[in-house]
């Protein structure tokens, strides 16, 4: 329909509604375009101080540790005098405790979650006692982990001593918890028809997860496994109780060896007295960011990896 | 049972011959003609009895979902179940491969036997009637892996481990689901790169990879376009040559496209006007219930009036 079609009191009509829709699109309110930029405001002064705060700790790291920067920290082991001094022993510690941590985790964090999801039933009382108790050990201060193992791992019913063992087994129970709810969260996130479509072609309910719900949930798993790996990374409290405080200048070659790990050492060279170890342990803490971020990055590879939508 | 006076004898439980099927008044001349043009030859005499639904209830926690059915399904027939939202369709598909299981809440009274044997016996696992009843459901659900493993997975669940075995497997199961032309030369691409349409029929060569006796179809156009809907209809009519399928429908016109015989459920209040169940009002030959349906309310929902 063409407008010479319309008669002149239509046009007219036609333009007022025009008119009032404009004005009824027009500007907002001015109180609410300041409260809008406020808040705008707000957020961004909120990230800027937590990225001041986190840049401050790395500058400051870089510039106390600068003098020591160089390949020997990942080279040369703990010798008498700071000057010759790098990590690797530390760093070898630290991976043998992480490599542990994962071996153990994964089995028992991906194990625990399957059942609480896949098998469990939530009328029952104990399985929801089961699922209170691990939220709330997600929450335990990882110093009563240091006790624990202690007491159960180092001394008492395993007896291993301080070794890299009782270092592994009592880092993988402090963050098993965070790797059980990341998993389960994981593979909640399958979404049901994937299963009904394996079961209706006549598989068994563990070849449906076995082929179905792991493989898809493997991403999410993964996620999991990095934040508790990067928590074990960094972890000192405990391991002071099982062991690594001790002054190491060996790599240590296997799970039963005594060790240090990263943090460790850093604390304990923070501790002493002589400028040199200040710089040090400031060169230590560049040293465990280049690795955290390494491990992370090559975590986050494999995870887009086996990325996948549905 | 309500209103079962012209279901063919719904009673039978062993399977003897069916002289009430053939007692039936014969169908109209129309339909009939309808039928052949599509070239599906008449034999109800020689309908074997594929299923026997017996005084079948399933309650979802203590509320009734379906209530009191009782029909038979025939073998290599296209058998509809048509009726209202929340009448229990669903509900009475799933229970021919105990999806129902899944439900933690649900539970079943009355027997479903299935070539005599009854499915809901506790000697019977659930995994082995769903390797001999399969399903394809509303919404397409392909794994999220290649076309490829979508076949090969049930196969290989079921114990065909040889390569060459499960290449022969999935060309078939593609090219009975009309798809094979479309995806050979992607077969290692992600199911999900897809149309929907074409989901969907990865979803049936899925169910009939594993070679059963049986395909179950809850809705399977519902998520698809008319021109989808039209291939999944053709598919279906080709299946059933070898294979039974009962199908929940929505779309009344599907029903009486494919169907051979259709089961009309609808939704009934007890006596205080509560607990609302689905039930079965009448189960005929589709062209009985939409030409000449022996109920009324049926024929208040065919022909659109109500529902």
């Amino acid at each position: 329909m063409s407008t010479k079609t319309y008669n002149p009191r239509t046009r007219l009509a036609t333009s007022g509604a025009r008119a009032a829709t404009e004005a009824h699109l027009g500007r907002r309110p001015t109180g609410e375009r300041v409260s809008g930029n406020l808040f705008y405001a707000f957020l961004l002064l909120m990230i800027s101080l937590s990225m001041a705060g986190l840049a401050a700790l790395i500058i400051d790291a870089f510039v106390e540790g600068f003098p020591r920067l160089g390949l020997e920290l990942f080279t040369e082991p703990t010798a008498p005098f700071p000057e010759d001094s790098g990590f690797l022993n530390a760093i070898v510690g630290s991976l043998f405790v992480i490599g542990g941590v994962i071996a153990l985790v994964v089995p028992l964090g991906v194990g625990a979650a399957i059942y609480l999801e896949e098998y469990a039933d939530r009328e029952r009382w104990w399985n929801r006692l089961i699922e209170l108790n691990i939220q709330n050990l997600a929450a335990v201060p990882s110093i009563v982990y240091g006790i624990l193992g202690l007491a159960f791992i180092v001394r008492g019913p395993l007896s291993l001593g301080f070794v890299v063992a009782a270092g592994s087994i009592t880092l993988a129970l402090l963050v098993l918890p965070t790797v059980i709810l990341a998993a389960r969260e994981a593979i909640r996130a399958v979404p049901p028809s994937i299963r009904q479509a394996s079961l209706a072609v006549g598989a068994t309910q563990w070849e449906t997860i076995r082929h179905q719900v792991l493989p898809a949930s493997i991403p999410g798993i993964a996620t999991g496994v990095i934040l508790a790996v990067g928590r074990a990374i960094g972890e000192t409290a405990p391991l002071l109780l099982v062991g690594a405080a001790t002054f190491v200048t060996f790599v240590p070659e296997g799970f039963f060896d005594r060790y240090t790990v990263l943090p460790v050492q850093i604390f304990n060279y923070f501790a002493r007295a002589q400028q040199e170890y200040i710089i040090l342990a400031a060169a230590g803490i560049i040293v465990m960011l280049v690795m955290l971020l390494a491990m992370n990055s090559f975590a986050i590879w494999l995870r887009n990896r086996y990325e996948q939508r549905w | 049972m309500t209103d079962k006076t012209t279901a063919p004898a719904t009673h039978q439980t062993e399977e003897e011959e069916r002289p009430a099927v053939q007692a039936l008044p014969s169908v109209e001349e129309t339909a009939r003609e309808s039928r052949e043009q599509r070239g599906e030859p008449q034999s109800e005499t020689e309908r074997e009895t594929l299923f026997a639904v017996e005084d079948l209830t399933v309650r979802y926690g203590k509320k009734p979902a379906v209530e009191d059915v009782t029909f038979d399904i025939y073998k290599n027939n296209i058998t509809a179940l048509i009726g209202p939202s929340g009448c229990g369709k669903s509900t009475l598909i799933r229970c021919f491969n105990r999806m129902n299981d899944l439900i933690p809440a649900a539970s079943i009274e009355g027997h479903i036997r299935y070539h005599g044997q009854d499915l809901y016996d506790p000697a019977v696992d659930a995994v082995e009637v769903r390797k001999r009843i399969g399903m394809v459901f509303q919404a397409p659900n392909p794994f999220p892996k290649s076309i490829f493993e979508n076949i090969a997975f049930g196969p290989r669940v079921l114990g065909t481990k040889k390569k060459s075995d499960l290449d022969d497997i999935v060309e078939e199961a593609l090219t009975r689901a009309a798809l094979w032309d479309d995806v050979k030369d992607r077969l290692d691409d992600n199911a999900y790169g897809m149309s929907g349409g074409q989901q969907q029929r990865l979803c049936i060569a899925r169910s009939i990879a594993t070679k059963p006796d049986v395909v179950l179809m809850d809705e399977p156009c519902s998520a698809l376009d008319p021109i989808s809907t039209g291939k999944i209809e053709d598919l279906m009519m080709e299946l059933k040559k070898d294979y039974s399928i009962i199908v929940v429908t929505h779309n009344m016109q599907q029903a009486a496209r494919v169907s051979d015989m259709t089961a009309f459920l609808m939704v009934q209040l007890d006596d205080d006007e509560e607990n609302p169940r689905g039930r079965l009002v009448e189960y005929n030959q589709t062209d009985k219930i939409f030409t000449n349906p022996a109920d009324e309310r049926t024929e208040q929902y065919v022909s659109g009036r109500v529902g």
